[in-house]
């Protein structure tokens, strides 16, 4: 194994009432990578990333993040020690403005005393500007988030996770319901914040998954199927199996 | 300092509408009404707390507490106990077969004061005790529930379970509660005789000074951050908790400040009422508790003071001619409230009153236009 490896994955199923919906499954992402999980509905995916952020307890199975074992942890420790994570559907607070938003994602005053006392100091600002930049809405940080279209909800929700500077960010379905200009500037986003972490984005639109991916790995039935570069996996006759039989 | 201040007031939108309640309170109604009339407001405003702290509890935490009497209850039996003490002095119980111990306890045979009753001779201990019980019964209660994650409904039963349970304590243990009567006859406070017009209208006025100072410590709270957090928290729970907080202290919090509210309130009723009894702690009184915050409007401070007088009033008036109606009348109001104007009062002031009050205001003093960005900057 490289030294590089931030997320070891090793061995990990749940099962359900005897269902397993991840199965044993090995997995391990470097830092700087930028990881696409592809597979049928069902395949196990979301679970996967429920499992890494603690939502979701493994029924056997280690989860290592720059080596501290996660399984052992509650989910918002999972979160302080640098694990961030997209929901499927955009999971922003609608009564909040975008700059709240980003606040209350803001790794500072965490605590009940310390959110009491939590003031929007210069360096917090600053920070929040910075991302607001990076997720294209510096012009709607006074608008109530609500408001959003469905992609800038999804950029906002990014936005949240990247102020918190994680080591390994999440993205469930990132792209889902976006425009093809919105998409375009995901991926310019994507590939720029892959730098000095590890991201894992689930997604199901091959165009934009090649525009992204460093390596796929393909999910079936909670089983791994394949994994390597796009092309590898996209000729691999199992995995054109398992899409064509579908 | 000022910005505090400033916070704590609700801002200019929210100072108006405390200064409004000020001149009510501090003014109009003691000016208008005669001392027992003002002594029946009084009161009602103690029951005003309770409605605060569900505003905090319900409105923002989105816990519905139907137990809130019970905390109410710790206040006003604390403060009875100490003003109890007072009033079973050996020369004024000379005659019990144990004199020295509240009558009560004397007519249950009991020959010793019980050991939870000893400290309460203490006023300091007591003013203690009226944050401190309420305080660690309803930490023990909500950190065992949400930190189980056990809310919405399954919480509300649970508490209005306790309130079923603790009524049924008390009224069982008469010898140590007053049973059924409670806890009566109470004379003086620290040799103040707290039964003379003069104390009574001391005792609104403070009673009143506590409620300001209750809203105002509540406005500081939602105006921080953790105020943003419990609006973030009733939307997306799982948001909050994967962006790194432990969500249950959050709740533990909101509903333990809630209680101690209530508990103030409950200590200021026995003040000002001169007893403490079960019928003030139990289903019925929790329950219409929340029916006076429903009415305010849960989401509204001052909303929740205003609906506790309109319902209190309302009760009063009503019950004097048609009492067996009352219960149906309220229930009727509060299914009205939930179904047609969920936001109270304070919701109907917001769609129909406040563009035009904000429209004199604004003739008034000329509302300065803002950009977005320099709000930023300003406010760091
Ligand atoms: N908490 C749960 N209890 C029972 N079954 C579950 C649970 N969570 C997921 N599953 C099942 O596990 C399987 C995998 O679900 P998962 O949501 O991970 O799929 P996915 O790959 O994300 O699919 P999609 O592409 O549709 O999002 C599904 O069959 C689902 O029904
Ligand atoms: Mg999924």
């Amino acid at each position: 194994m490289s030294e590089k490896i931030a997320l070891s994955i090793e061995d990990l199923t749940v099962s359900f009432d005897g269902f397993k919906a991840v199965d044993k499954l090995s997995l391990y992402v470097e830092k700087n990578e930028l990881r696409v999980i592809i597979g049928t509905n069902g395949a196990g995916k979301t679970t996967v990333l429920d499992l890494i952020c603690g939502k979701t307890r493994a029924t056997s199975g280690t989860i290592n993040l720059n080596g501290t074992e996660l399984t052992r942890y509650p989910e918002h420790k999972i979160v302080q020690l640098g694990v961030g994570r997209k929901f499927q559907t955009p999971s922003i607070y609608e009564n909040l403005t975008v700059l709240e938003n980003l606040e209350i994602s803001y790794p500072e005053g965490r605590g009940v005393f310390g959110s009491l006392t939590f003031k929007r100091t210069e360096q917090v600002t600053q920070r929040i500007l910075e991302v607001a930049e990076t997720i294209f809405l510096t012009e709607f940080l006074n608008t109530q988030s609500g408001l959003l279209s469905h992609g800038q909800k999804q950029w906002l929700e990014i936005g949240m996770l990247l102020i918190q500077d994680p080591e390994l960010l999440m993205l469930d379905e990132p792209v889902a319901g976006m425009s093809v200009s919105e998409r375009e500037k995901t991926a310019d986003l994507l590939n720029k914040i892959c730098q000095g972490r590890s991201v894992i984005v689930i997604e199901h639109d091959m165009e934009f998954v090649k525009r992204i991916a460093h390596k796929v790995t393909v999910l079936h039935q909670g089983k791994l199927l394949a994994e390597g570069n796009m092309e590898s996996v996209q000729n691999n006759p199992k995995v054109i199996e398992v899409y064509l039989g579908h | 300092m000022n910005a505090l201040l400033n916070r704590a007031l609700g801002e200019r939108r929210g100072a108006i509408g405390l200064a409004v309640l000020a001149v009510i309170i501090f003014l109009i109604m003691p000016l208008a009404l005669d001392i027992f009339r003002l002594n029946l407001v009084g009161k009602y405003l103690t029951y005003a707390f309770a409605a605060v702290g569900l505003v905090m509890v319900w409105g923002y935490g989105g816990i519905l507490s139907l137990g809130q009497g019970v905390f109410f209850g710790f206040g006003g039996y604390c403060m009875a106990m100490f003003l109890k003490l007072e009033a079973s002095d050996l020369a004024s119980t000379a005659h019990q077969t144990t004199p020295g111990i509240p009558d009560f306890m004397d007519w249950n045979q009991v020959t010793q004061l019980p050991m939870i009753w000893q400290p309460f001779h203490s006023f300091a201990f007591t003013v203690f005790a009226i944050i401190a019980v309420p305080l660690l019964i309803s930490y023990i209660i909500s950190a065992a529930m949400f930190k189980r994650r056990v809310g919405g409904v399954y919480f509300s039963i649970i508490t209005q379970a306790i309130a079923a349970i603790l009524t049924i304590l008390v009224v069982g243990q008469q010898g140590l509660t007053g049973g059924i009567n409670g806890i009566t006859d109470l004379k003086t406070l620290n040799g103040w005789n707290i039964n003379t017009d003069s104390a009574k209208y001391l005792l609104y006025f403070i009673n009143g000074a506590l409620l300001f100072g209750v809203i105002m410590v509540c406005n500081l709270v939602l105006s921080s951050k953790l105020g943003r957090l419990l609006l973030a928290l009733r939307d997306k729970e799982d948001r909050v908790r994967f962006s790194g907080y432990d969500v249950a202290n959050f709740k533990i919090f909101i509903f333990c400040m809630g209680a101690v509210i209530s508990a103030i309130g409950g200590a200021m009723f026995t003040l000002q009422v001169g007893f403490m009894s079960p019928s003030i702690i139990g289903i019925v009184p929790s329950i219409e508790m929340v029916i006076f915050a429903a009415i305010g409007g849960r989401m509204s401070l001052v909303g929740a003071v205003y609906g506790t007088l309109i319902v209190n009033y309302g009760k009063t008036a009503f019950s004097e001619s048609f009492p067996s109606l009352w219960l149906l009348f309220m229930g009727a109001m509060f299914i009205g409230v939930v179904m047609v104007f969920p936001n109270g009062l304070a919701g109907l002031y917001q769609s129909y009153l406040k563009d035009r009050v904000a429209l004199v205001l604004s003739r008034i003093k000329k509302v300065k236009s803002s950009d977005p960005l320099k709000v930023v900057k300003a406010e760091s």
